[in-house]
């Protein structure tokens, strides 16, 4: 009997004191915390990491594929978009891992439905209402002390902290959270199960406003702008003492149907210049080592350019791991542009559930199978 | 011993539906079937029975709407997107945009429907059947044909259930949402078979992936004319074969196959508990619903049927089950201003209210609809629906807090931002006058009055808000009345 099978068999005799076990069963190391960069809207991954010797990629890009000479490179084969150069450092440090392909089968090529199935870690037919964060915190608690289990900025969608149970917070900046925050109010004696479930949410606002009430100044300038601001609010709340699993931030617009160029320019500018502001103040803090940053998006986009100077949804993309404990590098692999399907989108080389995994078993140590629905290998990009 | 307990048990309920409800009762039943009733309203109910009033609920039911629609859904052109190749970005831009704002404007136009209708069950189902029969204007993008399914929902709502499925199942809104369109002979799109059993009738574990396969098949050639934007049946298309469904087998076609589903009494339960999940509590009671089940079906699927008896079913009145369903973000922003007698310019802020709160009308997050119940409630939506409140109770507060109630699928943030500010100030323009309201309410002290206010607003005690006291001005009072925890339910 595994380690594993005899707690659960132990828990069944023993519910009672269940709260015990789940803390010896799961050492989990909630210190650590999770920045997820959501890329809304679906960037454009195949010129965001540039084949640039694949003569296939200029044919099917002959308007906006970005020059060899634009490129930044990090081998013979591949190389980031120029707006992305203030990476290059990280990469050059081994602090950089490049996630390529990675998608899921039997890809949708909604925004919203796309997004939920990673937002929930689910099968492409398969509906779920919790978030693969919710259910892992289910599983294994955050400790009640940490101001919440997550903070959502900048969005009003909970993605993967979406769904009853979990203490997520979502909020624009801080100080406007605390103000609004003064309208909850925590109370006991609820009388039906919905109330009690409204009086728990008024509970959790007000405890992490109280945790979150503090004001950290960094030496670190963040960049202007509603990114730089999220940026600079994610690190306030990574600052607060009493701890929070992850936070998520957002930058919408990649849904580039047309004119792409510039505008995929002027964002990913500002996701490079927002993830070396988050590295320099978390450094500053000296939490740089106990953070792992992860961005990802519904979907890429179609290899082939359209008719506007854009392209349209896609499948398999390429993601980014940094922080102070990644292991830089390649992972996965380039989607091949010789064999796309009928519909012109690329197969994928990682199932973007691996890369969960990474986080939920080598950052956090904890079980991934129940929150990933099955057993996914980690992605080794953790040293 | 038991038996006469149960006689004693019976007769006293059988006592309590012959006499008036008085105001409690009367209170609960307009709350649960209607958006927040009034004063006015709860009176006039209070002297019925339960039976008269479930009866009086039921009697004036629409099939149309009393808002004339949109200007656009009369349009007949070919519904058709701008191919890339033909036409310049600008003018694909402009297409797009005008999506956009046909899809705000029938937001607005339902709301205001919800916010003057004379019949709130008439709404109530309406938008019960819009999170049943689900479709999207994110996939179906055409404002036009949302309204249709709109119209074909209302008409139906208390209706025939068979009928109801009949018609939903062939709406063009639909036959793109589930791809129905899209199948054809040799190769059947299983979407819609799987959906329509999965989540419209028989619920999980009740049918086969064998019969999904079959069902699919017949439902080839339900097709939309994309010049008239109407369904058409294209016999090309159509897979005449032998088909096998829940062990039934025929030469079946769509509606064949609709009738083998209708015929199983897992549909009318399935339907049944989930009206008692909207109507009555969050916990089915199985042996109810059954008995429900079988009525609903055996006097063919009248809609009706099932609500009256569901409405008078002991759990309906059972007070453990008083204030124990969440409202929904619709229920809350119309509720609130049929209750506070708020009539606002126009219904556009309220729509992006809701839509903050995570109920964008129009666009339900997937096939299975919004989730509901706690699933309203996290700590975003939670504050949202409190800023809401407060907002109205004090209208002082600065625009940017609004923005932050906005759902956060716009990648153009200038665009929303103006958008936004336009909201603020179309809800500075509601005027809400506590200390009027507050003396409208029965009672022959101000202390009377609100305590009456306080028994309109909340369904049970208030968990923080304070009994009324003599110093505390209306609008103090209001407010906190509005915040209190309670005021969620229904």
């Amino acid at each position: 009997m595994d380690r594993r099978a005899f707690l659960r068999s132990t828990a069944a005799v023993a519910a009672f004191s269940l709260p015990a076990l789940r803390a010896h069963a799961a050492p989990a190391n909630y210190r650590k915390v999770l920045v997820l960069v959501e890329l809304k809207g679906g960037n454009d991954g195949l010129n965001t990491l540039v084949p640039y010797t694949d003569p296939a990629y200029y044919a099917l890009r002959p308007k906006i594929a970005i020059a060899r000479d634009q490129v930044v490179q990090l081998s013979d084969r591949a190389g980031l978009h120029p707006s992305l150069s203030p990476l290059a450092k990280s990469w050059n440090d081994g602090k950089l891992a490049v996630l390529q392909g990675v998608g899921y089968p039997d890809p949708n090529l909604s925004h919203f439905r796309s997004i939920e199935i990673w937002d929930t870690a689910s099968k492409s037919e398969t509906y779920l209402q919790e978030g693969w964060l919710t259910r892992t915190f289910g599983a294994q608690p955050v400790p009640t002390s940490f101001a919440a289990d997550g903070v959502i900025i900048g969005s009003s969608e909970l993605g993967p902290l979406a769904g009853a149970g979990t203490r997520a917070i979502a909020l624009a900046d801080t100080e406007q959270f605390l103000r609004r925050a003064k309208l909850a109010q925590p109370g006991a004696n609820a009388s039906n199960r919905a109330l009690a479930h409204i009086l728990k949410v008024e509970g959790d606002i007000v405890q992490a406003a109280s945790h979150l009430a503090g004001r950290t100044t960094f030496a670190t300038e963040f960049p202007a702008g509603a990114f730089g601001n999220a940026i600079r609010t994610a690190c306030q709340i990574i600052a607060n003492p009493s701890g929070v699993a992850v936070v998520r931030v957002t930058l919408s617009g990649f849904d580039t149907h047309a004119n792409q160029p510039a505008t995929q320019a002027r964002l990913l500018t500002e996701v490079a210049n927002g993830l070396i502001a988050l590295q320099s103040a978390l450094v500053e803090l000296g939490k740089w080592n106990d953070t792992l940053v992860l961005t990802y998006a519904e979907f890429g986009r179609r290899p082939k350019e359209n008719q506007n100077n854009g392209t349209d949804h896609g499948t398999a993309n390429v993601h980014f791991a940094t922080g102070g404990r990644v292991k830089g590098g390649f992972y996965g692999a380039a989607s091949s542009l010789a064999q796309l399907s009928a519909d012109g989108n690329p197969g994928y080389a990682l199932d973007f559930r691996t890369v969960y995994a990474t986080v939920l078993e080598r950052w956090w140590s904890v079980d991934s199978r129940d929150a990933l629905g099955g057993r996914f290998t980690p992605v080794p990009y953790l040293g | 011993m038991r038996a006469l307990l149960v006689a004693a048990v019976t007769l006293a309920s059988t006592v309590a539906a012959a006499a008036p409800m008085g105001y409690d009762q009367a209170r609960h039943l307009l709350a649960r079937t209607g958006f927040r009733p009034t004063d006015a309203e709860i009176r006039g109910y209070a002297a019925l029975t339960r039976e008269q009033g479930v009866n009086l609920v039921l009697r004036d039911v629409r099939t149309q709407a009393i808002t004339p629609p949109p200007s656009f859904t009369l349009d007949t052109t070919a519904l058709r997107y701008p191919r890339a190749d033909t036409v310049t970005p600008e003018e694909s831009r402009a297409f797009q945009q005008q999506l956009v704002r046909q899809g705000l404007e029938l937001r607005a136009w339902w709301m205001h429907e919800m916010l003057v209708t004379p019949s709130p069950i008439t709404e109530r189902m309406t938008l019960f059947w819009h999170n049943h029969f689900v479709s999207s204007q994110q996939k179906v993008r055409f404002s036009r044909l949302m309204y249709q399914q709109n119209a074909t929902l209302r008409a139906h709502a208390l209706g025939s259930f068979a009928d109801l499925l009949r018609a939903a199942s062939k709406d063009p809104a639909m036959l793109i949402y589930l791809d129905t369109a899209q199948s054809r002979k040799g190769q059947p799109n299983e979407n819609f078979a799987r959906e329509v059993m999965e989540l419209f009738t028989l619920g999980e574990g009740h049918y086969g992936e064998a019969d999904i396969k079959e069902a699919a098949r017949a439902f080839t050639g339900w097709s939309l004319d994309r010049d008239t934007g109407r369904y058409l049946f294209r016999p090309a298309i159509h897979d005449y074969g032998m088909k096998t469904v829940l062990g039934k087998s025929g030469r079946f076609d769509g509606d064949g196959v609709l009738d083998v589903i209708l015929d199983r009494p897992q549909t009318a339960e399935f339907i049944t508990a989930k009206l008692w999940r909207e109507f009555v509590s969050g916990d089915p009671d199985p042996r109810e619903v059954q008995r429900i089940g079988k009525a609903f079906r055996n006097r063919n699927y009248d809609i009706k049927v099932a609500l009256r008896f569901l409405l008078e079913s002991d759990a309906f009145w059972d007070p453990a089950n008083r204030g124990s369903l969440i409202k929904s973000p619709v229920e809350l922003v119309v509720g609130t201003l049929r209750q506070l007698d708020v009539a606002p310019g126009g219904a556009t802020p309220f729509v992006v209210v809701a839509a903050g709160m995570g109920q964008n009308l129009f666009s339900p997050p997937n096939v299975k609809g919004w989730p509901g119940g706690e699933q309203w409630i996290n700590s975003n939506s939670l504050l949202a629906r409190k800023q809401f409140l407060d907002r109205l109770a004090r209208m002082d507060d600065a625009p940017p807090a609004m923005m932050a109630m906005l759902p956060a699928n716009g990648d153009d943030a200038p665009r929303v931002e103006r958008f936004m500010r336009a909201v603020d100030r179309g809800m500075r323009n509601v005027q809400f006058d506590a200390a009027r309201w507050v003396a409208r309410q029965p009672g022959d002290s101000s202390i009377a009055k609100m305590q009456s206010a306080q028994a309109l607003l909340l369904p049970l005690a208030p968990v923080i808000a304070d009994a009324p006291k003599p110093d505390v001005d209306a609008l103090a009072f209001v407010r906190a009345t509005l915040l209190d925890p309670s005021y969620q339910l229904k």
